[in-house]
């Protein structure tokens, strides 16, 4: 019984939380990667594109409730997230067209582009704080939790509750259907196959006859997709802030180079490494210790590796060493 | 003299703005804007070098800034002797430790092969180290934060008076920069970027949340300072009959005693913190003339010109024979101590420390639209880039209210339009240093004052 419940302690603090918040990572590392594999340069206005989205999406969420569309149980952003997205590319297309463009065409260095991408995130930064402003709000409506912890006490008669906030699978869920869609576009289709060609040879592709603009494009598209529904989701699970985004720009990062630049797949995978990282580290196993020990060798302390107010600095820490010791990141990207 | 003049004028141009500034707002808002004009200018000198001189990339700025703005806390604040008392031993065991486990590092990594095995024992080490580290520190600095938590619970520092700080918070950001730059410099531009932004912010974190050495977000306030108080000011008679001296056409036109004494009480308030902003004025002044004609020096020498050399073509100045990382690792130490000084400054001229307010957008951020506004490589197109983006990030606000009258002329006072823009006038300032930045790299890349390097 003690085993059990030692389970569910973790699942509840440890693997559900983390699973969600790796998810939310994943979305913007594959963002991140696919710029920097595909338009080959480090996006700092990465954190201020997703609160870009996510202003939209609390919009029209807004605008939805306002005239009493809802969906029911489900939060009435999921309807708000494809018109969201619609502003969003159409956003990303023009910042490329009158920024962006110009340097790639020039083939400047990736540096000038990321100090280009700075002048971007502090427009975008501006454009949000003067349209929505720059405090918290929250924009979850729906049924809010899945199993709560007391009914899941009652119903398995453990002493440890199990509580499911219906964003965390929502999160979960809408993570995996988007990634294995989007690897099943660049896997499969010829227009994904072409991007990854471009992203592995920009010469070589040009010579095979494709096409350079179209290409651009559709990578903004598809990180116009990921950074709204990214920062959406983040968004309804915790609540949104634009200073708060610009802050997840650094894990993110962390997370795209733990899991190998220019790989989306390491990415999708380095956003959950960080996360259970993060959270494994500055979790306070007491608890835990007292379910599994005996009573005689139950802890004193919080048995706690690292205080809470660490945790930024274990996802940097990792990238850090990661960096030093295998700058391709963990499951070999490649270094454009 | 002509080759100057575009120098000249910008800089001209610059200090009217900031008279106008005194003329129209006040003298009190143009001195401060200065002071802070001419601590960026310091900041972006040392970015300038950096990135000018030598092509890196450093945007760990707030982290140095942090650093600086610690030595300054570390060396005037008096120690807190209750708290050396109750954990200073155990702190200072931790140091020995610390100590100890880097020559243990050091002598394995010297004496031993490359292999697995020594790579994971050195982890080893460090992880047992950690944990001995803080079982040590745990009672120690529960003892420290205990000792008055609502006035002091840290440990002071020596109690020297602040000035000295602007030599130490150099060593301490140099310190750092040498354990960064011997890691992290061989990643290339956008990696270190990334690398330094990261790094900065563990330095926060640490500074942030250790509260037994900086008393975290408690913030350290009242700290000493180079110049007068205001309060002693107005009490002293040789200020008073300077004020009296100053404003005497002013204050002869009252005839009324009493209101002629109203007056000049007011006189000697306002001139008493203008006099105390020209005091760090003249400071500020001094060291910012002084880094610039070092750097100037350096830049001119062969040193120089080595520099130069390697930034515009790595691989041929390493043919040439010379030693780029060593080079490299100099420079960013060299121009991280400059931003660690202008870190102390700051907090000397706040007169407290906060470590909550250091955000990478304001001193990381920032500083590099500064350097690039200004013109990267060239030391007096970063000092104007430090005056003008810090102008125009402090006026943006009534710039922007300004523009947001001008064009809601037409709507109605309470209109929701007009009112929401001017509630969010704050960030237009963001605005305003994108486009600008935006529009420099477009149509300026190399600055409003670009280098210029004179060939014999």
């Amino acid at each position: 019984m003690d085993f059990l419940n030692a389970i569910i302690l973790l699942l509840n603090y440890i693997f559900v939380p983390a699973l969600t918040y790796g998810s939310q990572l994943a979305l913007g590392a594959i963002f991140v990667t696919l710029i920097y594999g595909i338009l080959r340069f480090a996006n700092f206005a990465t954190g201020d594109m997703m609160s870009f989205g996510t202003m939209f999406t609390i919009l029209f969420t807004w605008y939805f409730q306002s005239v009493g569309i809802s969906l029911g149980v489900f939060p009435t952003a999921l309807l708000a997230i494809p018109f969201a997205i619609i502003f969003m590319v159409s956003y990303m297309l023009l910042i490329d067209k009158f920024v962006f463009k110009y340097y790639r065409i020039k083939k400047s260095p990736p540096v000038q582009l990321a100090m280009v991408s700075i002048g971007v995130m502090f427009v975008t930064q501006a454009v949000v704080r003067i349209i929505i402003g720059p405090s918290d709000r929250r924009f979850f409506d729906g049924e809010k939790f899945l199993i709560r912890a007391g009914e899941f006490k009652d119903m398995t008669g453990l002493n440890e509750g199990l509580a499911i906030k219906s964003t965390q699978v929502i999160t979960i869920l809408v993570t995996v259907i988007l990634v294995s869609a989007l690897f099943w576009f660049l896997n499969k289709t010829k227009t994904g196959k072409s991007m990854r060609a471009y992203s592995d040879n920009e010469d070589l592709a040009l010579l095979s006859g494709i096409d350079p603009k179209k290409i651009v494009m559709i990578t903004w598209i598809i990180a116009g997709i990921l950074a709204t529904i990214g920062g959406a989701l983040y968004g309804l699970d915790k609540s949104f802030k634009p200073f708060t985004y610009f802050n997840n720009m650094l894990p993110i990062f962390a997370a795209a180079i733990v899991g190998g630049i220019g790989n989306p797949f390491g990415a999708f995978l380095g956003g959950y490494v960080i996360a259970f990282s993060e959270i494994l580290l500055t979790y306070a196993y007491k608890k835990f210790f007292m379910y599994v020990l005996p009573e005689s060798m139950e802890p004193d302390g919080l048995v706690q590796l690292l205080s809470t107010d660490y945790k930024f600095a274990v996802s940097f820490s990792i990238l850090v060493i990661v960096l030093l010791y295998r700058p391709s990141g963990i499951f070999k990207g490649k270094v454009l | 003299m002509r080759k100057n003049l575009n120098v000249i004028a910008a800089y001209s141009i610059m200090m009217g703005l900031i008279i106008l500034v005194g003329i129209f707002q006040s003298w009190n808002i143009a001195l401060s804007i200065f002071n802070l004009c001419l601590i960026s200018a310091v900041m972006t000198m040392g970015a300038n070098i950096q990135w000018g001189y030598a092509g890196l990339i450093n945007f760990g700025i707030m982290g140095f800034t942090a650093l600086g703005g610690l030595a300054a806390v570390l060396i005037s604040v008096d120690p807190v002797q209750e708290a050396w008392r109750a954990g200073g031993f155990d702190i200072l065991m931790c140091l020995w430790l610390i100590i100890v486990m880097v020559l243990v590092i050091r002598f394995i990594l010297k004496n031993y092969e490359k292999s697995k095995i020594r790579t994971y024992s050195i982890a080893a080490i460090i992880i047992a180290g950690i944990i001995i580290i803080r079982v040590t520190a745990e009672p120690g600095i529960e003892a420290i934060e205990a000792v008055d938590p609502a006035k002091t619970g840290f440990l002071g520092g020596f109690g020297l008076p602040i000035i000295f700080s602007w030599i130490v918070g150099a060593f301490f950001a140099g310190g750092l920069a040498f354990v960064i730059g011997k890691v992290a410099l061989g990643l290339r531009a956008d990696y270190l970027a990334i690398a330094t932004l990261l790094i900065s912010e563990i330095v926060i974190a640490i500074i942030k949340h250790e509260d037994w050495l900086t008393r975290g977000v408690k913030n350290v306030i009242g700290l000493k300072r180079p110049a007068p108080y205001e309060v002693n000011l107005q009490q002293t008679d040789w200020f008073i009959n300077l004020v009296e001296k100053f404003n005497s056409s002013k204050l002869n036109l009252i005839s009324d005693l009493a209101e002629r004494q109203a007056a000049l009480n007011q006189f000697v308030i306002e001139g008493s913190s203008i006099f105390v902003k020209l005091c760090y004025s003249g400071l500020f002044l001094v060291v910012v003339i002084v880094l610039l004609i070092l750097t100037q020096k350096a830049l001119y020498s062969p040193w120089g010109r080595m520099m130069r050399a390697i930034r515009d073509n790595e691989e041929a100045a390493n043919a040439m024979g010379k030693n780029v990382v060593k080079q490299h690792l100099l420079i960013f130490v060299l121009g991280s101590a400059i931003v660690g000084i202008a870190g102390a400054m700051l907090v000397t001229q706040d007169g407290l420390f906060t470590p909550g307010s250091y955000r990478p957008l304001r001193y990381t951020f920032l500083i590099w639209v500064m350097v690039i506004i200004g013109g990267s490589g060239n030391n007096f197109g970063a000092i104007l880039g430090g005056f003008v983006v810090w102008f125009l990030w402090i006026e943006a606000a009534p710039i922007g209210l300004y523009l947001v009258n001008l064009t809601t002329a037409g709507l109605d006072d309470t209109h929701f339009l007009k009112v929401h823009l001017i509630e969010s006038v704050p960030y237009f300032r963001f605005l305003m240093m994108g486009i600008g930045l935006l529009l420099i790299m477009r149509y300026r890349p190399k600055g409003i004052l670009p280098e210029k390097i004179e060939i014999k």
